[in-house]
């Protein structure tokens, strides 16, 4: 390992694992040199400007974009030969949950429950109630029925938590779960979220405003430009937050924007 | 009308309008979910070069259209996937080079533009024995994935990153569902024509979306809407046929039957979509209530006809414009 060892979870086994990972999209290279070792029970937050590669770094965690160099392995399994999808649980940057279709709540958060059901058989009793229980989570119990084109867009939002709560996933991708979604909601959110991380499931959250999930954090990643920038204890959002809009005339290479955020004792080349 | 079922062409042609009916909305649901609706006409116009070549070799030419069917399925969905060209444009690609296809290798076959034209209007009535069976074991099929699969397609349809991530093969379900289109196509063929074999899939899924709130009950009703539609549209254009001396093809008719059932939903859906808006509880919580002034004789209640809508613990009553519930002696704005 290049990178000095996290400060939590000390001797637990990794979950995710990214050794020098590296991702480019068409061609442009998007994240570089990127070490990443999530331990089980985990409650890691990625922090970043817009455009930093927060939703690369989380879609390339989950296989879904190839990384053009470096490893990754996923509870100790190179993500090529991982197949234990039911483990993992993803919600996705996105505002709306419509297809072109009605579909209904109950059905959307359904899907969710697919990594551990067999091809070919109805949905048992515990998928139900799985089902019942992540609505019940998000608020939406009532609204099971509706279809979710109905619903505004923060609901929809907390529909595609409960698509991700309904699998039991032990590790847990939310990209930008909160976005839209209002405070008693974020509150109900950081409870659920709370309850899987002390059963120990482990959570990668990106996010622009912790609200009420910021006393859950134990651990905080900033990136910017594709690098990781900041590894450790938490963060206030304004120190990571401090470029957010940064003066056109500085880059990000100026060492007076990242000083606060270096991860001292490692050669970063600017 | 009784004399009419007793002719077994009508007999085999009702069996054959009746699983089509029942299978081409299926496929038709996932097509609309994918919002690919034109998907099955490309794929239709394709098929008409495959039947030209079935007319050329000599082969049947039901075999010969599900093949090219399903490679053009296979190359639209390679296409798309690729990115490069628009699926819209692949689409409209297909549209031409097959329909021109099938018309210049028809020509080169020597054939009568009439044996073409069986297959691009249907000829549901000349169907034969072997051909009901051909269209039963496919519908059968079409059914058993369609149907057996439906978590797996829905959530594929529905968000692609959350497939894959759930350890779905996103590409081998979008192939399976381009082909079976494409299977759906060729036996449609024979009952409502290629020319409107996308109609029998894609029109009965728009009504029943009309009425329903959950993707099932599409499908249930697009299927329901298509079967009645199959079996009426026949029995009805042969009725018209035989009662007034004239030749009313069965292929436009089923396809108008099931235009006539998108057309008797859609103001149903509207107004129960408007009435379910109405009805929505208001959000819990209030601003401070405020006494309504203009409230002096009349008293709201379950049979006053005005709109009642739950709010917290107590209904709000709606008319002109206000939310009135009831406080005590008088009536506050909420
Ligand atoms: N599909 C894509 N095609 C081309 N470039 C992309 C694509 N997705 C992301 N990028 C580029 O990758 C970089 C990182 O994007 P990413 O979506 O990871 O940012 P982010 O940190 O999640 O930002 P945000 O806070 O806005 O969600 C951006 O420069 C973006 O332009
Ligand atoms: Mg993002
Ligand atoms: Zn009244
Ligand atoms: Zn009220
Ligand atoms: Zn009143």
């Amino acid at each position: 390992m290049s990178a000095p060892a996290p400060s939590t979870g000390g001797g637990s086994a990794p979950v995710v694992e990214l050794r020098d990972g590296a991702v480019a999209i068409g061609g442009r290279p998007i994240l570089r040199h990127v070490d990443l070792t999530v331990r089980r029970g985990e409650f890691l937050t990625l922090l970043g400007p817009n455009g930093s590669g927060k939703s690369t770094l989380v879609r390339a965690l989950t296989g879904l974009r190839p990384l053009t160099q470096g490893s990754l392995s996923l509870f100790g399994t190179p993500i090529e030969s991982f197949r234990e999808h039911h483990r993992l649980g993803f919600v996705p940057q996105r505002a709306s949950a419509a297809s072109g279709v009605p579909a209904s709540v109950a059905e959307v958060v359904a899907s969710g429950r697919l990594t551990r059901r067999r091809l070919l058989r109805p949905a048992g009793k515990a998928d139900r109630a799985a089902v019942a229980s992540a609505l019940a989570m998000v608020g939406l119990a009532d609204r099971a029925r509706d279809s979710v084109a109905t619903l505004s867009g923060g609901q929809q939002q907390r529909v595609l938590i409960a698509r991700a709560l309904a699998g039991e996933p032990e590790l847990f991708f939310l990209d930008e779960p909160t976005a839209g979604v209002d405070l008693p909601n974020q509150q109900a959110l950081a409870d659920a979220l709370g309850a899987l991380s002390t059963t120990g499931s482990t959570v990668v959250l990106v996010t622009h405003e912790l609200g009420p999930l910021a006393p859950l954090v134990d651990r905080t990643v900033v990136l910017r430009d594709g690098r990781v920038v900041y590894d450790g204890a938490p963060l206030q959002l304004d120190d990571a937050h401090g470029h957010h809009h940064p003066d056109p005339r500085r880059t990000d290479h100026h060492p007076g924007v990242a000083a606060p955020l270096d991860r001292t004792g490692e050669d970063v080349d600017w | 009308m009784i004399d009419l079922l007793g002719y077994t062409f009508m007999q085999r042609a009702l069996i054959a309008a009746l699983v089509t009916g029942v299978a081409a909305p299926v496929i038709g649901t996932y097509l609309v979910q994918r919002r690919l609706a034109l998907l099955g006409d490309g794929l239709g116009h394709v098929a008409v070069t495959g039947v030209a070549l079935g007319l050329l070799t000599g082969f049947a030419p039901t075999w010969t259209a599900v093949v090219v069917a399903i490679l053009g399925a296979i190359a639209i969905e390679v296409i798309r996937e690729r990115g490069s060209t628009s699926g819209d444009l692949a689409l409209a690609l297909l549209f031409y080079g097959g329909l021109a296809g099938g018309v210049l290798i028809t020509g080169l076959a020597g054939q009568s533009a009439a044996k073409l034209q069986q297959y691009l209007f249907g000829s549901i009535t000349a169907i034969s024995v072997s051909d009901v069976w051909f269209t039963i074991g496919l519908a059968a099929l079409i059914l058993l994935l369609g149907v057996g699969l439906l978590p797996q397609l829905f959530t594929v349809a529905q968000d692609q990153d959350f497939a894959r991530v759930a350890g779905l093969d996103v590409r081998a379900y979008n192939l399976l569902v381009a082909v079976l289109a494409a299977v759906t196509v060729t036996i449609a063929m024979r009952t409502v024509g290629l020319l409107l074999v996308s109609a029998l899939m894609i029109v009965p899924v728009a009504a029943s979306q009309q009425l329903a709130r959950s993707f099932r009950a599409t499908l249930v009703g697009a299927v329901v809407v298509g079967a009645g539609a199959g079996v009426g549209g026949l029995l009805l254009a042969g009725w018209i046929s035989v009662r007034h001396d004239v030749s009313v093809a069965p292929g436009p008719t089923i396809v108008l039957l099931a235009l006539a059932c998108f057309v008797a939903t859609w103001p149903i859906g509207a107004w129960l979509r408007h009435r379910a808006r109405l009805r929505q509880p208001f959000p819990e919580g209030a601003v401070a209530p405020l006494e309504a002034a203009d409230h002096d004789d009349h008293d709201h209640g379950p049979a006053c006809g005005h709109l009642a809508v739950p709010h917290d613990d107590h209904v709000d009553y709606v008319h002109d414009g206000h939310r009135h519930a009831r406080h005590g002696q008088h009536y506050d704005e909420h």
